[in-house]
């Protein structure tokens, strides 16, 4: 096996160089920045480094359970890292530090809203999960209920969340590949998608563990760097800085309080609610509990997790601002050099730009590696979640009916992300020029709508049956596909319609609702013997959920 | 395997009054959450102008961003008190409850 695996890693790295090679007579080209060295050699340190981690966790990688939650053997502080590695994507670094650039605090509201779901999830959810979960979320929602059909309608709403994520994070890294490293979009594409099947095919949880604590580090690292040295043309003085800031923005005084922001209070509530929610329902974070030893760890996980998120937050929050005045004075980063025209290469730049004023060539280097980095990482952990739910939940357990030997299911998985990189990487670049902004939203939307109700009902409510899984993850999958569908995002940004539909963006205030409501219906009208031993076994699953007592233990070695 | 171990947990009464107590305490750290970002939000929306305050006399940075930050922070050490009950408190007394049961 490793034989093979450094073959292809041979391969995907030949096929590096050659990109560079093909763009390199296109330097220059519209959107797209000179080659940029430092942040190739950077971002080819790093995957050599991770390459070399995958063969390490390939030889580790010998039982179902290793390859789906690293044999239970990481631990808490580890995994905190790394479910914040899953959490901070390169949307968060370029996305965030630019709504504070351009909105002020209408940013660290955002912010606020993204962090807010991280206690949630410590309260109600972390220790039941680790004690009831084994490899899937689906473990969980099926544990009592009907496992061909839980695990079905599970699996769906995993796959539509992975797809639509990976879609969106793929069509980001082509678009900022193209504009960091001078590489052709989908050279890029192919890079993210080549990349992200070699951890998951062969190192599977262990590697993508690994290589999401490493990114995590570089991403707290480097935009601490910025940010501090950013802070420190103000004296880190923050009277200063904000100041200046108001000095020098087109808003003015303005950045200082919220604007626009909530100015529509049923889309704010909705956009609030998926984020939480969406949260607790994303399928590659809820896996990450269970490559922990037990519940202590599992906690301890989301306690470090939570730290690392709030305080990327913050950091990001303070570049926004200290770009303001640094980036949004200096004429070097404007279209023909007149400050106050469009931004350099868009406005997700101002964090890129901010490197470059603070540490010249070799920060924006850093930070353009970083934010390569940080997509291949949460590719790799999106990858790993809709292969696992081909593998263990689609055929090991409804195909199968759980006869499946663990070496069958874990071909199947292998396989399974085989060809969820190849449909990434197609989609990937069938949707080069389309707006997926919409992507993570319905990603969100149907984690908190489809998963979500149902997960928790399973974990809390005695009565829930398998006809009110059914119901209520089918109400909230529809809704939520059917709002974003019919809206502005879609309805006239996508499809050209002139007014949309329905006039809300975000689904969960509708979506979820109708969920819990149809989970309920189906469950209380249930009056079948199924229903009735369903129920029954609640009380087993309860005590198991509270003591931890019969979980799935971490691997003997 | 352990349906009789788990009946046996069942019927000890450690053990009802150890999830009556987690899982009070648990809805009341997440009522705090809660509360106070609804709160937070209600500002936001109803009232923006609020948050505009400044921190100093005649400054210009407002309260908003010390009062977010304040936010996240507290979150966090709430999450800190949470796992220093449970993992401590919480899971000794769970440990002999299983213990108990096995045995």
């Amino acid at each position: 096996m490793s034989r093979r695996m450094l073959q292809f890693a041979g391969a995907a790295l030949a096929l590096g160089w050659m990109g560079l090679a093909v763009a390199a007579p296109d330097v220059g080209a519209a959107e797209k920045q000179p080659l940029n060295v430092h942040a190739i050699v950077m971002f080819f340190i790093f995957v050599m480094m991770t390459l070399g981690i995958t063969y390490w966790a390939a030889q580790r990688t010998k039982t179902a359970s290793d390859y789906y939650s690293a044999g239970g053997g990481i631990t808490g502080t580890q995994n905190g890292l790394a479910i914040a590695g899953d959490y901070m994507s390169a949307a968060t670094l370029l996305g965030l530090t630019s709504m504070t650039y351009f909105q002020g605090f209408d940013g660290y509201i955002y912010c606020i809203c993204f962090y807010v779901g991280w206690p949630f999830i410590m309260f109600i959810m972390a220790e039941r999960l680790r004690n009831l979960g084994k490899f899937t979320f689906a473990d969980i929602t099926s544990y009592r209920l009907d496992q061909r059909q839980v695990r079905t309608i599970a699996a769906i709403g995993s796959l539509t969340v992975v797809i639509f994520y990976l879609i969106a994070q793929m069509v980001g890294a082509g678009q900022l590949i193209k504009l960091l490293f001078g590489l052709e979009y989908w050279i890029a594409v192919v890079i993210v998608g080549v990349m992200m099947v070699i951890y998951v095919t062969f190192g599977g949880m262990i590697a993508t563990t690994w290589v999401q604590i490493i990114k995590a580090c570089l991403l707290l690292g480097g935009g601490t760097l910025v940010m501090l040295l950013a802070f420190s043309q103000f004296g880190f003085n923050f009277e200063t800085l904000a100041t200046k800031a108001v000095e020098n923005s087109k808003k003015g005084a303005a950045l200082m309080a919220p604007g626009a922001f909530l100015s529509d209070p049923v889309t704010a509530v909705s956009l609030s609610l998926g984020l939480m929610f969406g949260t607790a329902g994303l399928p590659h974070i809820l896996m990450r509990f269970f490559t922990v030893p037990n519940a202590k760890e599992a906690r301890k996980s989301v306690f470090i997790a939570t730290l690392c998120v709030g305080f990327f937050f913050t950091v990001v929050a303070l570049m926004g601002l200290s770009a303001i005045t640094i980036v949004g004075t200096n004429a070097q980063y404007f279209e023909g050099g007149v400050v106050g025209s469009r931004l350099l290469g868009g406005n997700n730049m101002p964090a890129m730009h901010l490197a470059h004023a603070v540490g010249g060539n070799l920060m924006l280097g850093f930070l353009s590696a970083v934010a390569f980095a940080t997509i291949l990482a949460v590719v790799a952990g999106l990858a790993l979640a809709g292969a696992s739910a081909i593998s263990h939940d689609l055929y090991a357990n409804v195909i199968r009916g759980g006869q499946a030997t663990e070496a069958e299911e874990v071909r199947i998985s292998k396989m399974s992300s085989l060809g969820l990189g190849v449909v990434a990487v197609l989609l990937g670049i069938a949707f080069e020029r389309q707006n997926v902004a919409f992507m993570v939203g319905l990603a969100f939307g149907v984690a908190a709508s489809c998963n979500f109700p149902v997960l928790i009902l399973s974990m809390y409510w005695k009565g829930l049956t398998t006809r009110g899984a059914i119901w209520g993850s089918v109400a909230g999958l529809v809704s939520a596909v059917l709002i974003v569908v019919l809206s502005k995002a879609v309805w006239v940004a996508v499809l050209g319609n002139k007014e949309p539909i329905f006039p809300y963006e975000q689904p969960a205030i509708f979506s979820m609702p109708l969920a819990f409501f149809f989970a309920w219906l189906g469950s209380v009208t249930d009056k079948s013997d199924r229903a009735a031993k369903e129920k029954e076994a609640f009380n087993d699953q309860y005590v198991r959920a509270q003591t931890g007592f019969g979980a799935a233990g971490a691997a003997a070695h | 395997m352990s349906t009789a171990v788990y009946e046996r947990i069942r019927k000890n009464p450690k053990f009802d009054e150890l999830v009556a107590r987690r899982s009070r305490f648990a809805w009341m750290l997440t009522a705090v959450v809660l509360g106070i970002y609804f709160v937070f939000i209600m500002v936001v929306a109803f009232n923006p102008t609020l948050l505009a305050t400044p921190i100093w006399e005649g400054g210009t940075a407002s309260i908003a961003w010390p009062i977010g930050a304040g936010m996240i922070l507290l979150f966090w050490l709430m999450t800190g008190l949470y796992i220093r009950r449970a993992n401590g408190e919480f899971d000794d007394i769970n440990s002999a409850i299983v213990k108990g049961a096995i045995e």
